[in-house]
């Protein structure tokens, strides 16, 4: 199965399981979905719960936000990240905020799916990695699927959830091939360790996962053991599975295709600095973008992001090979 | 405004502890007189003052590590007016350094900020190292190039060295402690002397069985002489030899400091003293040439004295230009020294033992000694070395001349 069918999959079985459950967004009916994700949902739905909505990203996600307070549960889907740069007002001062500013009184159940990420020759304003920013803002949930596993559980995971969640799947992942196994159980609270390994941490998630667990074979031919830390969940952190980890390995190399200035890989960095300064054999360092516009130019492109050899290169030069 | 830095006291010394001030802002200070007094890893120290000049401030308090080099007071010179905004005695702090660490001394020039420098000259030793280090009471200073990132001690250098080592933490500081952490102090710091001086000087070493049957019976007319608390040991004229024959020997003389090598005028010969908690010291005997013998036998005891009771000059300390080690009667019969660096020539002299020696072709027994050489192969070759060591032979045939 591939990630795009996992997701499939998923909105159907919420579509399916819940009758307040509706997905609404630019091209998600009759076009099926900018990546085919939606694609057949229309016929088996019908319009009231496959919406194609109007060119708004503000106007749509705001009216996602009142349907989720009227009782329903909203799935509304941003073609990229750089597109949600319009919905920031009803995501933040909206969907963030209501239910500390309600008292309590209302909360709202809503999922935003969009795309993020590089690598497809996009260019510049369609290829950001902005999960890091959302992660930032407290009343929201930040989640990213890297596996076909996820893909496929963590959408319901993220219905059930009383609070608005925003799920990430990255652009180059939608063809990734994968198994769901039988006893799958997903959550939104924990990161996962992927590959264990004794040397150190590499510590990533959403696209970066494969290049990363690629890294961790090159690293294993040297004879050096390498963990993989998926942390699926960007907001809120699971930190103590990170420094379980790094409490082992002594160091820690985070990749995050996010701008390295004020990325989640600094959070995380800083986390480590804050509770395990003491345990740490070596500096944290860190793989990110470059800190430019993503390049349309393929080898612009290319370099302009975390690569395999890149966090081989800096995994070794923190074990001081 | 003339600023006093810490003098350099020993070739193993690198920072040392001011124990006391023997001056004031206000007093006047002459050349030569004793300002302070340091504690070295080997002893307190008194400093003499090389510079003349009324005591304005003094920038550092009794208690602070001070690095060599570091300014330790401000003297004004004849005639100076003190400056308009007086410097306050902790404005301008010497760079104290905490623990026997690589940092230079600072840059003390009114700025606050740390200097650039510093912190990048300091010993990189990642946080899991130092508990580590902590836990195995191992010192991780010690650790020359650790494995990590640009060199730094990782947890694995520290178990290693702990494995090699098994040595106790010397503590990071210690009040001038018990004679047993004085001696573990002491033997850390010949270690490091004697292992540079082994690893940087391409040592040659001569031997020379020298008679002494005249000299002897020299001795003992001159002894039988002098009341019995003025008697000369055999020690003082074989010193006294020694620094006559040098002066024709300048590349056995001096000093070889940064690839280059500078003879000294003077002859002071560093005259080891063993301690007796363990461990030696070789302070210098300054000016052994224009001593008369007795006088020499004066200075030599008041010497071993006071370098046994740690009271040693800085001159005493800093400017021996080469070193006689005497292992004397209850020595071995030669001994093949270290030289001490900078210096570039150590002079070892056995027990004085009667043996057989052959005199116009028979063999009668004499009593003879073994002068040996060590020499600084970059500085002189064996055969100057041996041309010394004929020439001392040939000296104390004539003890009359001393």
């Amino acid at each position: 199965m591939t990630y795009r069918e996992a997701l499939r999959q998923g909105l159907r079985e919420a579509l399916l399981r819940d009758p307040r459950v509706f997905l609404m967004g630019e091209d998600v009916g009759r076009y099926g979905g900018t990546y085919a994700v939606s694609k057949g949902l229309l016929e088996e739905f019908g319009p009231d719960r496959i919406r194609d909505a109007p060119l708004s990203e503000l106007g749509f996600v705001g009216a996602g936000i009142g349907a989720a307070l009227g009782g329903m549960r909203p799935l509304v889907e941003v073609m990229t990240v750089n597109f949600s740069l319009l919905a920031l007002d009803p995501i933040i001062n909206t969907a963030a905020l209501l239910r500390h500013m309600s008292g309590g009184q209302f909360s709202v159940p809503m999922v935003i799916r969009m795309s993020t990420g590089a690598g497809r020759q996009l260019a510049a304003q369609h290829s950001h990695s902005f999960e890091g920013w959302y992660a930032h803002i407290p009343g929201i949930k930040i989640v990213t699927p890297a596996t076909v596993e996820d893909a496929r559980g963590m959408l319901w995971a993220a219905i059930q959830d009383p609070d608005p969640v925003l799920l990430f799947e990255h652009a180059q992942l939608y063809n990734l091939e994968g198994e769901v196994p039988e006893d799958s159980a997903v959550d939104i609270r924990s990161a996962r360790i992927r590959r264990s390994g004794k040397d150190l941490s590499l510590i990533t998630y959403g696209g970066c996962l494969w290049k990363t667990i690629e890294a961790a074979e090159q690293l294993a031919a040297e004879g050096i053991s390498a963990e993989v830390i998926d942390l699926r969940v960007l907001r809120p952190l699971d930190t103590d599975t990170v420094l379980a980890s790094v409490r082992r390995t002594r160091r820690a190399v985070v990749i995050d295709e996010g701008w390295r200035s004020g990325s989640l890989a600094a959070e995380v960095m800083a986390r480590i600095m804050e509770q395990a300064f003491y345990e740490l054999d070596a500096p944290v360092a860190r793989v990110c973008s470059q800190e430019v516009p993503i390049p349309y130019a393929r080898h612009l492109e290319e370099a302009a992001l975390p690569q395999t050899a890149g966090i081989v290169a800096v995994a070794r030069e923190v074990l001081g090979r | 405004m003339i600023e006093f830095k810490l003098p350099w006291l020993g070739a193993d010394m690198d920072q040392g502890e001011l124990l006391e001030w023997m001056i004031k802002p206000g007093d006047r200070v002459r050349r030569g007189q004793v300002i302070a007094v340091v504690d070295t890893s080997k002893a307190a120290v008194e400093v003499e003052s090389w510079q003349e000049g009324i005591v304005h401030a003094l920038l550092a308090q009794p208690g602070d590590m001070l690095p060599v080099g570091a300014p330790m007071a401000q003297f004004l010179a004849d005639g100076e007016v003190p400056p308009a905004v007086s410097v306050p005695v902790i404005a301008a702090p010497p760079a104290i350094v905490p623990t026997a660490g690589t940092l230079k001394p600072a840059d003390t020039a009114g700025s606050a900020a740390i200097p650039a420098g510093a912190l990048g000259d300091r010993k990189k030793i990642s946080p899991a190292a130092r508990r580590r280090a902590a836990e195995l009471q191992i010192d991780p200073q010690t650790i020359e190039l650790g494995s990590g990132p640009h060199g730094a001690v990782t947890i694995e250098d520290v178990e290693r060295a702990a494995a090699r080592a098994r040595v106790p933490m010397a503590p990071a500081k210690k009040a001038p402690g018990s004679p047993a952490d004085r001696a573990a102090e002491m033997r850390k710091t010949i270690a490091g002397a004697m292992s540079r001086s082994k690893r940087e000087i391409p040592h040659y070493y001569l031997a020379q069985p020298i008679p002494l049957q005249r000299m002897t019976l020299w001795l003992s007319e001159q002894n039988a002489l002098r009341s019995m608390d003025r008697r000369l040991l055999m020690a003082v004229p074989l010193l006294k030899a020694i620094a006559m024959t040098l002066e024709a020997f300048p590349e056995l003389n001096g000093f070889y400091r940064d690839g280059e090598f500078k003879p000294s005028p003077q002859v002071q010969i560093g005259v080891a003293i063993s301690l007796r908690h363990g461990g030696l010291i070789a302070p210098a005997l300054h000016d052994i040439g224009a001593k008369s013998l007795d006088q020499l036998m004066q200075a030599l005891g008041d010497l071993v004295q006071r370098t046994r009771a740690g009271s040693l000059r800085s001159s005493e300390l800093s400017d021996a230009t080469v070193t006689v080690t005497n292992l004397g009667e209850q020595g071995a019969e030669a001994v093949y020294g270290v030289i001490s660096p900078p210096q570039v020539a150590l002079v070892g002299l056995g027990r004085v033992s009667v043996r057989p020696w052959v005199v116009d072709g028979a063999v009668v027994a004499l009593p003879v000694v073994t002068a040996t050489l060590s020499a600084d192969h970059r500085v002189s070759d064996g055969h100057r070395g041996a041309r010394f060591l004929t020439a001392l032979a040939e000296a104390l045939q004539h003890p009359e001349k001393l």
